[in-house]
């Protein structure tokens, strides 16, 4: 299976620029995963590499062969869009079919693979049916039934689950990691659901406003952020992020700022320390916040509660911390004073810290 | 029952009584007027209450009419040539121009304009085009070298050639139109997936684009069909029907049996033949809705039930 190479990637409409050269190497039967908000340019991407839309600058490299000038049948791919993009007018069997028929293989072996999809997407009985009379689950099923079928070398998904709900979502999820199991093919994929993400990716591309922002494995991304935004990005509930100064107190480095004053870890310390500038944001996910009503003050937070939001064996509390928002994960079964100061020991490996004005890790 | 619940059931009918009282006016009773009068001998002279009946004879005397016989084996003639020609052209053109192009909206108002002008306009307009001495056509081809020039308006075959030529020109912006908005409707994705999966540009239009918008051709290719039946201006102004009857459409041997003729009855019973054949044309169109629409209804259905 290929290896894929993004060189100096520029997407420009009119004078308006998308892509501002992205670099990026994927690994031979990788899953790769493209995330960000709505106009990142992670779909511009991915259908670039699709051959749907016009490289303006920068090349496509599939096993070291530029194909950026190519039409997109003459890549070998398969892909599956968000709005499931099957041919109204012809059968499941009919469109599961249709790219093999195009090439004139014979109908026995067309046959053939197409039962032998069908079978392991449980579509067999709706071989028949026109996508018309399919519910979404289903369509979502031919959708990747007519890529699989195609035996390509890259298999490309745009947004593929966005259009279902929550619970069809979780299941169709599992569904596509096991199929990545089995077929050993190169994957990208376009979401902007960062749980798709993390439970989907060998490698995860963050982007924001035309750029990449960080690219890495799932745990990679989750425990070592190279700035705000991504650390911001991934996760749920959100990280939290309280602004700060750095001060030095006989060598021991901390963070002071509105209602808490957090002691560094000492392999933080020096980092923070040699920092040039003072104003820091610190960053601590909710489950790195452990409710500990006798915590030291230099290693916990002291919220009061503004909202909690019961979701069954958790509770989600928004809180406030000198003006700041907090949100913190708590068992539902831990009893609690709803109306006074509840402290909160920090993990002190889940301590992170960001540059306020370049919002860079330290 | 008290009249008030009775009053209230009658609101709605009394909404309705204007316009079934138009209806009733201005469609109902001219159509049972002319029906009644194809049953009658009937000239202009005479009020219609002092016509003879004369039951089936108007409709038994078509049978045998030779010039009547010839003009509705015109229209047909005329009709299917002209549709097929225009649905080809049409949808050809159609799908040249299903592109981003600067000043795409300026072209398709463009393109619709011989769709506004008034048919005896355009039948003028044509006339003298078609003239065989100062005519564009036959000047353009004396100055290539074709002294002859053509008898458009004077041979029987070039003369069905020339209204054929006129109504193409004025009706094929209609299907044009009508299928680029079909064409632009089509989902785009679909389309990117073909592309992706192997599908070059002919296959795309003929597995894809066509049987996509067939829904919208047929109904199209109907509309078209039952107006091209019904073509009189354009052609009584150009030929007249000539010469003899290469060129005389029902609509116009319909017209001529009246004014030249007197014979107000026959002229009835030519208009209700065309009338049952147009009807069969709508019904036909009817029923194909109905179809689409049934098994549109039925899919969902069966879509809803699965989700369930």
């Amino acid at each position: 299976m290929p290896k894929i190479v993004l060189e100096g990637l520029v997407k420009r409409y009119g004078s308006i620029e998308v892509l501002h050269g992205i670099d990026l190497e994927m690994q031979e039967n990788e899953f790769t995963v493209f995330v960000g908000p709505s106009g990142c340019g992670k779909s511009t991407t991915l259908r670039m590499i699709a051959g749907l839309e016009s490289v303006t600058e920068g090349e496509i490299y599939v096993d070291g062969k530029p194909v950026s000038h190519l039409e997109p049948k003459a890549r070998d791919l398969a892909m599956v869009f968000q709005d499931y993009a099957l041919y109204p007018h012809m059968n499941v069997a009919k469109n599961m079919s249709f790219a093999l028929r195009l090439q004139r293989r014979p109908k026995a072996e067309i046959d053939e693979k197409v039962s032998a999809v069908a079978a392991t997407l449980g579509l067999t009985p709706y071989l028949n049916r026109k996508p018309g009379a399919l519910s979404g689950g289903q369509r979502q099923r031919v959708a990747m039934g007519r890529a699989l079928t195609r035996d390509s070398a890259t298999f490309l998904f745009d947004e593929p689950l966005s259009n279902l709900d929550a619970k069809l979502r979780g299941e169709m999820r599992a569904e596509l990691a096991l199929m990545s199991e089995r077929v050993q093919k190169n994957m990208i994929y376009v979401t902007h659901d960062q749980i798709e993400a993390m439970t989907l990716a060998d490698r995860i591309v963050v982007m924001n406003g035309g750029y990449i922002q960080q690219q890495g494995s799932p745990e990679e991304l989750f425990k070592h952020p190279v700035n705000k935004f991504v650390a911001g990005f991934l996760g749920m509930p959100p990280m939290n992020f309280l602004d700060g100064v750095i001060s030095n107190r006989d060598g021991k480095a901390f963070v002071e700022g509105a209602g808490f004053s957090i002691a560094l870890p000492p392999e933080k310390t020096a980092v923070a320390l040699s920092h040039p500038a003072k104003d820091v944001t610190l960053g601590i996910r909710p489950s790195d916040l452990v409710y500990d009503p006798a915590a030291r003050d230099e290693h916990a937070l002291s919220l009061s509660i503004v909202v909690s939001e019961y979701i069954g064996a958790q509770t989600v509390l928004l809180c406030d911390c000198g003006g700041q928002k907090v949100e913190v994960e708590l068992k539902s079964t831990i009893p609690i004073d709803k109306s006074g100061q509840l402290r909160f020991a920090i993990n002190p490996e889940g301590i992170h810290l960001f540059d306020q004005k370049t919002e860079n890790a330290l | 029952m008290s009249i008030a619940i009775r009053a209230n059931r009658l609101t709605p009918y009394m909404f309705m009584a204007p316009a079934v009282l138009i209806l009733v006016v201005a469609l109902l009773y001219p159509i049972g007027y002319m029906v009644y009068a194809s049953f009658l001998d009937w000239s202009p002279s005479q009020r219609i209450g002092e016509a003879d009946f004369v039951g089936l004879r108007n409709y038994a005397n078509l049978l045998t009419d030779e010039a009547f016989r010839e003009s509705f084996w015109v229209t047909i003639k005329f009709a299917s040539v002209v549709v097929t020609l225009e649905m080809i052209i049409g949808v050809g053109l159609a799908l040249l121009l299903d592109r981003n192009i600067r000043g795409m909206s300026m072209l398709r108002t463009i393109f619709i304009l011989p769709m506004m002008i008034a048919p005896i306009v355009v039948g003028l307009m044509w006339r003298y085009m078609y003239h065989p001495t100062v005519g564009i056509f036959n000047r353009t081809l004396k100055s290539l070298g074709f002294e002859e020039g053509i008898p458009w308006l004077s041979d029987s075959t070039w003369s069905f050639v020339a209204v054929v030529i006129a109504d193409v020109w004025q009706w094929t912006p209609f299907i044009f139109i009508l299928s680029l908005a079909a064409m632009q409707s089509l989902p785009r994705s679909a389309l990117e997936a073909a592309e992706i999966d192997g599908a070059t540009g002919w296959q795309k239009i003929w597995m894809i684009k066509l049987p996509l918008m067939m829904p919208v051709l047929i109904v199209t290719l109907l509309l078209r069909l039952i107006d091209a039946f019904k073509v009189l201006e354009v052609i009584l102004v150009l030929t007249n029907g000539g010469p003899g009857l290469s060129t005389e459409i029902v609509a116009l041997r319909i017209f001529r049996t009246a004014q030249e003729f007197q014979e107000l009855g026959e002229a009835a019973a030519m208009s209700n033949s065309l009338l049952m054949l147009l009807m069969a044309l709508t019904i036909g169109m009817f029923v194909f809705n109905k179809i689409q629409e049934g098994r549109a209804e039925r899919m969902r259905l069966a879509a809803n039930q699965e989700a369930h």
